[in-house]
């Protein structure tokens, strides 16, 4: 555990971000430096427009940015296509929804970093695939097309789709879209599961009861990281109150650091 | 793996498409003939034995073939065209393919000399009208395939420049009404002064099966089995873009080289199309949705039904646009302008009722 500790999951060196062509560019990130221990849930969270998911974006390889990106040690453009999608798994916010493919065919997709080009699933890749439709509690819908489900429902495919990958990197933009409050427990016990396994978990959430849960919150303000720090310090629940401008106030509640709203003077 | 309502549909496909092969050989301009069994019967003059046989070889079974063919190609470039753009509209009219291959066959038919400069063999139809365009000349239909796939390129790389990407679809869809429409004009600019052409390219413009020989079926067969073979490779390209970009690029896709090879298919299979049967509207969007509605299945079975649903629907409008009005024969693109037309209404509005299942 503490060699994994030690192991940088994820790192980024002054990474500057800019969106949009011509008088719409925009600098959405500027100069973040970052680093995320292997084997530990990190959240991102943030006021709305503060750059996210961009930054999630960044970690992922699907954003031309300046600076560096290193995923486990190396240099993210060293990794083969093949290899990077092996190690890390991404689950996309409004992800577009490939109606007409049913949910086990959707699943199976995220196999695809293993199988030969045109080789068929094998024994390995049914397994997975049915582990992670299990553990979403989505094995039973495998024959349905994912048109036919509900917004909920979906999700948990997807997310199905993104743990079938069985990477050591997972990272999750806004992944309780859609999911009611059972199934934000169950994925955040999925999320502390797969921690103890070793996995590092990065998720951007708006919930921040939800995000207190993670083991360290990445705070994130107007493109620049404005803290970062364990989610049971004081200092990051002063940090994480100062920048939705004191209008949330974080206590403690049967062991848990929960939010309450606070109105303004 | 093909699942079992699959296999039943690819066999039902090609069962249906061999049952219209043989009613269009028996359909002609003189009205429902039966022209196998003259050929079967014993009694018949050898005289009019093969004249029957020389109309069903050489005019009818090419026809009838080519027709398939050419209704395989665009559903097809359907298939492949909603998948890439990831658009339930996208069809290769709707992206401005067809009209660059039509820009395309209009320029080189201007550039060599219109009809004189094309003549590699008379039509047997219509001798002065089919010259050029309808050529039965292998090197002539090569050379009009070939500027047909690189108007049909030029065009959906303009429509991809102008939509600034596949991202935002009314502005994709936009731009691709905007492609079609100046490449359209552009076409009629060019047969204004390539007045030789014009009057083969009036056929070509309302889209027709009447001319096409054994040269173009058998180039349009093997266009669609080469596009056929590689959407389906690509095909695992296509289901991880449903899931976006990003997911696509994340599973370690290469997205940019797949998608420059399916844009490559989509312009080949539509400019082979176009090139050997003029301006067939609707049969690249319908094939596809039809599909769909039957099975909800991978791209890689949905490459072959949406080719085997194209190849019944031209058939069938074929066999309908000969047999309609005999002894007269309509253009067939102008037959399934109005169906497809009908066909894209009901969609809206079934969309309309039924929300949650539109497109």
């Amino acid at each position: 555990m503490t060699a994994m500790s030690n192991l940088r999951a994820l790192q980024v060196d002054h990474v500057n971000v800019f969106l949009g062509h011509g008088a719409a560019r925009k600098q959405v990130l500027h100069g973040v430096s970052l680093s995320l221990a292997a084997g530990r849930w990190t959240s991102i969270v943030g006021p709305n427009g503060a750059g996210k998911s961009t930054l999630l974006k960044v970690f992922a390889g699907l954003l031309p940015c300046e600076g560096d990106v290193q995923l486990l040690g190396a240099p993210l453009r060293s990794w083969t296509h093949r290899e990077r999608a092996r190690q890390m798994s991404w689950l996309g916010q409004n992800e577009a929804s490939a109606d007409d493919l049913t949910v086990w065919d959707v699943a199976m997709l995220g196999r695809l970093p293993y199988q030969a080009w045109l080789a068929q699933p094998n024994e390995q890749d049914r397994a997975a695939v049915e582990q992670a439709l299990r553990t979403t509690q989505a094995w039973d819908w495998r024959a349905r097309p994912l048109g036919q489900l509900s917004g909920g429902e979906r999700q948990r495919v997807l997310l199905a789709r993104a743990l079938a990958v069985e990477a050591t990197v997972l990272l999750m933009d806004e992944p309780l879209a859609n999911l009611d409050p059972p199934h934000q427990t169950d994925w955040m016990n999925m999320v502390q599961a797969l921690v103890k396994q070793g996995r590092t978990v990065v998720s951007v959430l708006h919930e921040i009861p939800m995000a207190l849960q993670a083991d360290e919150l990445v705070i994130l303000a107007k493109g620049c990281v404005t803290h970062q720090g364990a989610s049971s310090a004081a200092e990051t629940h002063r940090a994480l109150e100062a920048v939705f401008d004191h209008r949330l106030m974080v206590r403690a509640l049967e062991g848990q650091w929960v939010t309450l709203p606070r109105s303004p003077a | 793996m093909m699942k079992q309502r699959t296999r039943w549909l690819v066999l039902l496909g090609v069962v249906l498409a061999l049952l219209l092969t043989a009613i269009g050989v028996c359909v002609g301009s003189t009205g429902l003939e039966n022209l196998m069994l003259l050929l079967w019967r014993a009694d018949v003059p050898t005289e009019q034995a093969a004249m029957a046989r020389q109309i069903v070889w050489e005019i009818r079974l090419p026809r009838t073939v080519g027709a398939w063919a050419a209704g395989a190609l665009l559903g097809l470039a359907g298939a492949v065209a909603q998948g890439l753009f990831r658009n339930a509209l996208a069809d290769p009219y709707l992206l401005g393919s067809a009209s660059g291959s039509s820009l395309g066959v209009a320029m080189a038919l201007a550039a060599l000399g219109g009809g004189a400069g094309m003549l590699g063999g008379a039509s047997m139809m219509n001798g002065g009208m089919a010259i050029g365009v309808f050529s039965s000349n292998l090197w002539v239909r090569l050379g009009l395939t070939g500027a047909a796939f690189v108007g049909a390129v030029l065009a959906v790389l303009l429509t991809l420049l102008l939509s600034r990407g596949v991202g935002h679809t009314l502005r994709l869809l936009l731009s691709g009404v905007v492609v079609g429409v100046v490449l359209g004009a552009c076409t009629h600019l060019v047969l204004l002064f390539s007045p030789d052409s014009l009057q083969a390219m009036q056929a070509f413009m309302l889209g027709s099966t009447a001319f096409v020989g054994w040269t173009s079926s058998v180039l349009m067969l093997g266009v669609w089995l080469i596009c056929w073979l590689v959407s389906w490779l690509l095909a695992r390209v296509l289901d991880g873009l449903s899931l976006g970009d990003a997911t696509a690029f994340s599973l370690g896709l290469p997205v940019g080289p797949m998608r420059v090879a399916l844009v490559a298919v989509l312009a080949l299979a539509t400019g082979t199309a176009v090139a050997q049967t003029g301006l067939i509207a609707f049969v690249g969007l319908a094939a596809p949705h039809l599909t769909r509605s039957l099975v909800k299945t991978t791209h890689a079975n949905l490459m072959l039904l949406a080719s085997l649903v194209g190849g019944i629907l031209l058939l069938s409008a074929d066999i309908l646009a000969r047999g309609l009005i005999a002894p007269q024969e309509l253009p067939v693109g102008v037959l399934t302008a109005v169906l497809g037309g009908g066909y894209l209404l009901w969609l809206m509005h079934r969309g309309q009722t039924r929300p949650g299942e539109a497109g």
